[in-house]
């Protein structure tokens, strides 16, 4: 396998025949590259998925109120349920075992001035445990805490973009900003993952936002992060009993679709998942198909180039070659090209992948990659076909005569 | 050197059997310069292929240098025509993409001879045909005489018991032929085995014996005075 002489006489006939070796080596290297990308592409794909869903915590539950559809217990349709700050506490008494985080979440939009510099912002008062739902980061300063919450503190903690509109370059923390007539301090910058939107949110205390609002208790929704624990079906049971549980509580016929609305993103998550995979599968297939193809293609080669060489077989065969080394000449040689091709076709394919990088983003394709084992794999595979697709027709000049080869013109 | 006794050799071509040789014995002793003769369709061909051991014969036995060729299979087929002969063929059947040195060389390769002697020998033989400061051209840019006496040397390089030339003249004008024949002559002086398939009676009066087929049998079998083919050069 390893002798000299071998390898010269391999050498010599590639380096001769180099329209065979060229096409043979271009078949290989192309339907490798074409897999690595493709699959790549799959990748890619399924990575923006998990990126857009993935920002937030995968073990909450939104909760809405809205209008009921059904009239229940003396209670008309059509009537509007609100949460209140009770609701808070009696979902948190209620479901000690579950609950990990819960907040309010009040949305608003805002007019904000500092200096020379004003914008249109939405702002979100929450509480602390918001922080953990939104994975929001805080870059600089602290998040709303207790205290905040207890004594309806003016202070905001605002998003990277709005400082970085606002404040121009400067230090934020400890600023003042106008928000509705009113000063507010600025105690936190946070950055998030989510996107730009989510980096042009201003963070204040819910109960500072129910003191400005006449000193109401009223809240727009309730985000309620349940123990990780618990897992998925821990997470749609305790969904079932919160329903359950606060539809009783408001008066809302059990089979009442509307009332209340509970999102679980985890549900969700798996549902878009489930989206990309399906993609990726899609890009999967092409990509064997074109597996098969350079397969296909290589074998097709290789029965031509055995073809070919018939005559140069006989004459060998004449001059003394055994069958095995016709058969093994001819397997070295196609082993040899379809390696060097497609290990060529895998790194330009890996090469692409990596220049790509990031820069399809807007098509969906986030850091495209292949593992290096299933390129491997594919390549690999590729070479064994190769061999096989050499193996038949070697053997078959192998055992031809070389009368008979010798009188094939 | 070779001895021959009752041959038989049919084709299937089709339903229809056709019987080439329809047994054959002959003898070829050590040195000899045979020319076998006889129009298309004699058998000529095919007793050379079965003597090369590139054909089979259905019937009958042959020994080569004491050696019974039976049975062979490919593998072994391969080593003896190695071994025991050089072949000389009507087109040649040069590889083209290889210089004339490295089809001198080819043979050699094949018996395992380290690649500084296989030049060497390879040299040593194209001089002897006259084509040293030829040898790294390729087939294509030699003429037909050229190209030939690379095919003749190639045949030596293994220095084999027998040499076989199927028409070796065939394809090649008279003047030309001629000089194959005084090279082909100048080799069997040396002590050579050659056996000449031709149908040309001016190259068969070059060798010492005729052989003469008809229609699968010998006809006639006799000793000759040589033509030197020094005489027409």
């Amino acid at each position: 396998m390893f002798s000299r002489d071998r390898w010269q006489e391999i050498f010599q006939t590639i380096s001769k025949n180099k329209l065979r070796t060229f096409l043979t080596g271009f078949a290989v290297a192309l339907g490798i590259f074409i897999f690595v990308v493709l699959v790549g592409f799959g990748n890619g794909l399924k990575n923006t998925f998990q990126e857009f869903f993935l920002d937030d915590a995968t073990n909450t539950l939104f909760l809405f109120a809205g209008k009921t559809t059904k009239p229940y217990k003396g209670f008309k349709s059509n009537r509007f349920i609100q949460w209140e700050n009770n609701d808070l506490e009696d979902i948190k008494k209620n479901f000690p075992m579950f609950v990990q985080y819960i907040t309010p979440r009040i949305t608003r939009g805002a007019f904000v001035k500092y200096k020379n510099e004003s914008n249109n912002y939405t702002t979100r008062a929450v509480a602390p445990g918001h922080q953990f739902v939104e994975k929001t980061i805080m870059m600089k300063g602290r998040y709303l805490n207790e205290y905040d919450i207890e004594k309806r503190t003016k202070n905001v903690v605002i998003g990277r973009l709005v400082a970085k509109d606002l404040f121009k370059g400067e230090d934020p923390i400890g600023k003042y900003i106008d928000m509705g007539d009113i000063a507010w301090k600025v105690v936190g910058v946070f950055q998030d993952d989510g996107g730009d939107n989510e980096e042009r949110y201003i963070y204040l205390s819910y109960t500072t936002r129910q003191l400005i609002e006449k000193n109401n208790d009223k809240l727009g929704q309730i985000i309620v992060a349940f123990k990780p624990e618990l897992g998925h079906q821990g997470g749609l049971a305790f969904e079932r009993s919160l329903s359950k549980f606060l539809k009783d509580k408001k008066n809302i016929a059990p089979d009442d679709q509307g009332g209340i609305f509970i999102r679980n993103v985890a549900d969700q998550l798996k549902q878009n998942q489930q989206f990309a995979t399906v993609l990726q599968y899609i890009f999967g297939t092409i990509a064997i198909g074109t597996l098969v193809f350079g397969m296909i293609g290589v074998g097709t080669i290789m029965l031509f180039v055995v073809k070919e060489r018939t005559k140069e077989l006989g004459i060998r065969k004449a001059l003394g070659a055994t069958p095995k080394s016709v058969i093994n000449m001819v397997l070295q040689e196609a082993v040899f090209i379809t390696t060097i091709a497609g290990y060529i076709g895998m790194f330009l394919g890996i090469g692409v992948l990596s220049g790509i990088k990031d820069s399809l983003d807007e098509y969906f394709i986030k850091n495209p990659y292949i593992g290096m084992g299933t390129a491997i794999f594919a390549t690999i595979l590729l070479i064994l076909f190769g061999a096989l697709a050499g193996f038949i027709p070697a053997r078959r000049a192998a055992r031809i005569k070389p009368i008979e080869a010798l009188r094939d013109e | 050197m070779i001895e021959i006794k009752d041959l038989h050799k049919s084709y299937i071509m089709g339903s229809n059997s056709l019987h080439v040789l329809k047994g054959i014995d002959f003898n070829v002793e050590e040195g000899e310069l045979v020319a076998i003769m006889g129009s298309s369709g004699s058998g000529k061909s095919t007793l050379l292929n079965i003597l090369g051991m590139l054909d089979v014969a259905d019937e009958g036995s042959y020994t080569l240098d004491s050696v019974p060729i039976k049975n062979l299979n490919e593998k072994k087929a391969a080593q003896y025509r190695n071994k025991f002969l050089g072949f000389i063929f009507q087109s040649f059947n040069l590889i083209n993409y290889k210089t004339a040195m490295e089809n001198v060389a080819l043979p050699l390769y094949y018996q395992g001879v380290s690649r500084k002697e296989r030049q060497e020998k390879a040299l040593k033989y194209l001089g002897q045909v006259g084509l040293a400061e030829w040898a790294t051209h390729l087939p294509s840019e030699l003429s037909g005489g050229q190209k030939q006496r690379v095919a003749i040397a190639r045949a030596m390089a293994s220095e084999p018991k027998v040499l076989l030339a199927d028409e070796p003249t065939g394809a090649l004008d008279s003047t030309t032929s001629y000089e194959v024949m005084e090279l082909i002559q100048k080799i069997n002086d040396e002590g050579n085995t050659i056996l000449v398939v031709t149908h040309e009676e001016d190259i068969a009066k070059m060798c010492k014996r005729i052989v003469h087929l008809k229609d699968g049998i010998i006809e006639k079998d006799e000793k000759i005075e040589q033509v030197r083919a020094s005489e027409y050069v």
